[in-house]
């Protein structure tokens, strides 16, 4: 779905072959009240989800880049809640929209999406004493459906925090029609970049972004991939660079932490 | 005693549209409010801190469903995907009857999240019924249509909205939410007479009214929900209770929401014209 064009005759010509004008309005001006409205709702939900890009990219290029990706990927939702989930795909895709911007915010748009993810996912049973009733090597634990593991080139969660907007919740119907709204963007100095391992994750109803170590991310990802804990564990203690003493430290205080936070669940 | 067999809820008085900036002064001050209003979609989702809230409004207040994305106008065939979300969500709040609007607004799985004008033919109002008789039959729970606001006509229209509405509703033997708001600005923006449109409904299927506030712009109106409900909507308001009894009446209230009292109290500005017997 394309904006109307003004200067478009010969779509001019098609529109006002199926819809009335009044005395005050032509058919291609009753239809823009539709198009206007439609393209505020999009952007609108955009600027909402992902308040960390428009900081990397500036109000600019974000809305150039929100314009074009909703061109290529419009909704195919019933819920602007999903609205994003084709960003990431399309900008690595479509590049030159961010410039020699790309990697920070191919990253910030995986922490965002992560978050809304994180919001809304379900939450399963804890893990339990039962889960645990055979410890054999083909024991698996699952992680909880709203957490996401990211591996990322930019410190871009710091950066979300401060740029993220007062209303992080996303209402995303209502039946009325939406009218433009002022934004502001927060203003950043280039980013340097450094690898970070995250987990994002929600807790007591809130979104957090969690730092991991590189051995701890590994593990979390072999959890996630279904893999068994032996397998993981050994795994991780044949790549790691970290002497095998402190791992087992380590390991043991992850696997609490893990606990503590009630990421783990049953398979 | 209900008004009419679409309304088995006329003691239902005064409902609030819930929204996320009162959440909050709910769940900690519990006001009197007879019951709120969600919008399904933002319902239909896996887990997270909007359905726990709305667990807890559900343990004190009574909710009715309101959708904004089932299309009955569309041409295809409602979604058997969102069908099962959204009865998953009737079970859980025990809705006594749901709505959705009278237009279209999704093509081969493409989403406008608009309330899209349609053209008001027979054809078309035969798809509606189908597709709203689908959406009973299958969520086993009564269902009404709404009138929206619109912008556009076309010249394919058989009938006037009016005659429309009556030819889904009586095709479909379903209920009426009847906006009034919707009902004005469509008017100012077709040129015709609302109260033309209000005589013409049939009283004995309407089973909710909406309330809202609109803007005004040079060359016509635009359905925003950010304002309060204007006095000639009131007046409308006011011959519809006349028209249909006692009615489940909500304010909707989108953009711009003010404090939880500032709503409410527009909400109760209703009372007036409700039957003294019914509140
Ligand atoms: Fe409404």
């Amino acid at each position: 779905m394309a904006p109307l064009g003004r200067a478009d005759e010969v779509s001019r010509k098609i529109k006002a072959g199926y819809i009335k004008a009044n005395d005050r309005l032509t058919p291609v001006e009753r239809l823009e009240i539709y198009s206007r409205s439609y393209w505020y709702r999009l952007i609108d939900s955009m600027y909402e989800d992902f308040p960390g890009l428009l900081a990397v990219l500036g109000p600019r290029a974000f809305d150039k880049i929100v314009r074009a990706y909703l061109a290529d990927c419009p909704s195919r939702s019933f819920t602007l809640r999903n609205l994003g989930s084709r960003l990431h795909e399309w900008l690595g895709k479509n590049k030159k929209f961010a410039g020699n911007k790309i990697d920070v915010a191919l990253d910030m748009i995986a922490l965002e999406w992560a978050h809304i993810e994180a919001w809304d996912a379900a939450e399963r049973k804890l893990l339990g004493p039962e889960d645990l009733l055979e410890p054999g090597p083909d024991l698996r634990i699952g992680l909880q459906p709203h957490i996401s593991l990211l591996d990322l080139r930019y410190p871009v969660d710091d950066l979300r925090i401060r740029a993220a907007s007062a209303h992080t919740e996303h209402e995303t119907a209502s039946n009325a029609v939406t009218k433009p709204k002022k934004r502001r963007a927060l203003a950043v100095g280039r980013l340097k970049p450094q690898r970070i391992f995250v987990a994002v994750h929600r807790m007591d109803d809130s979104i957090y972004y969690r730092r991991l170590a590189h051995d701890e991310f590994r593990i979390l990802e072999m959890l996630r991939e279904r893999k068994p804990v032996g397998r993981a564990l050994a795994k991780c203690v044949k790549e790691s660079a970290t002497p095998v003493a402190e791992l087992q430290k380590n390991l043991e205080k992850w696997f609490a932490s893990w606990a503590e936070l009630g990421w783990l669940c049953g398979i | 005693m209900p008004a009419n067999r679409f309304n088995g809820f006329t003691d239902y008085g005064i409902g609030i549209g819930l929204r996320i900036p009162h959440y909050d002064h709910i769940l900690s001050r519990k006001p009197v409010v007879d019951w709120f209003e969600i919008i399904s979609e933002n319902f239909m989702i896996d887990g997270g801190r909007p359905l726990k809230t709305l667990d807890q409004i559900l343990e004190q207040y009574r909710v009715v469903q309101h959708g904004v994305s089932m299309y009955f106008g569309s041409a295809e065939k409602l979604n058997r995907e969102h069908l099962k979300k959204l009865k998953a969500l009737v079970k859980r709040t025990k809705t006594p009857w749901l709505s959705d609007h009278l237009c279209w607004g999704s093509v081969d799985g493409t989403y406008s999240h608009d309330l899209l004008p349609m053209p008001y033919t027979f054809e078309a109002a035969k798809v509606t019924a189908r597709n709203v008789r689908e959406a009973r039959d299958f969520l086993e729970v009564p269902v009404c249509v709404e009138n929206v606001s619109s912008y556009a006509e076309f010249h394919v229209s058989e009938m006037t909205e009016w005659e429309f509405l009556n030819e889904v509703v009586e095709r479909a033997d379903c209920g009426i939410l009847l906006d009034v708001n919707n009902i004005y600005v469509s008017s100012r923006n077709h040129s015709f007479n609302p109260y033309e449109y209000l005589n013409s409904v049939p009283a004995d299927r309407v089973a909710q009214i909406h309330l809202a506030g609109h803007s005004k712009f040079q060359k016509y109106i635009l359905d925003t929900h950010d304002h309060p409900v204007i006095d000639p909507v009131w007046k409308l308001y006011d011959h519809a209770i006349k028209l249909v009894g006692p009615t489940a009446t909500l304010l909707e209230w989108d953009d711009h929401i003010p404090s939880f009292e500032e709503v409410h109290a527009e909400a109760m500005k209703a009372e007036r014209f409700l039957p003294v017997a019914a509140v």
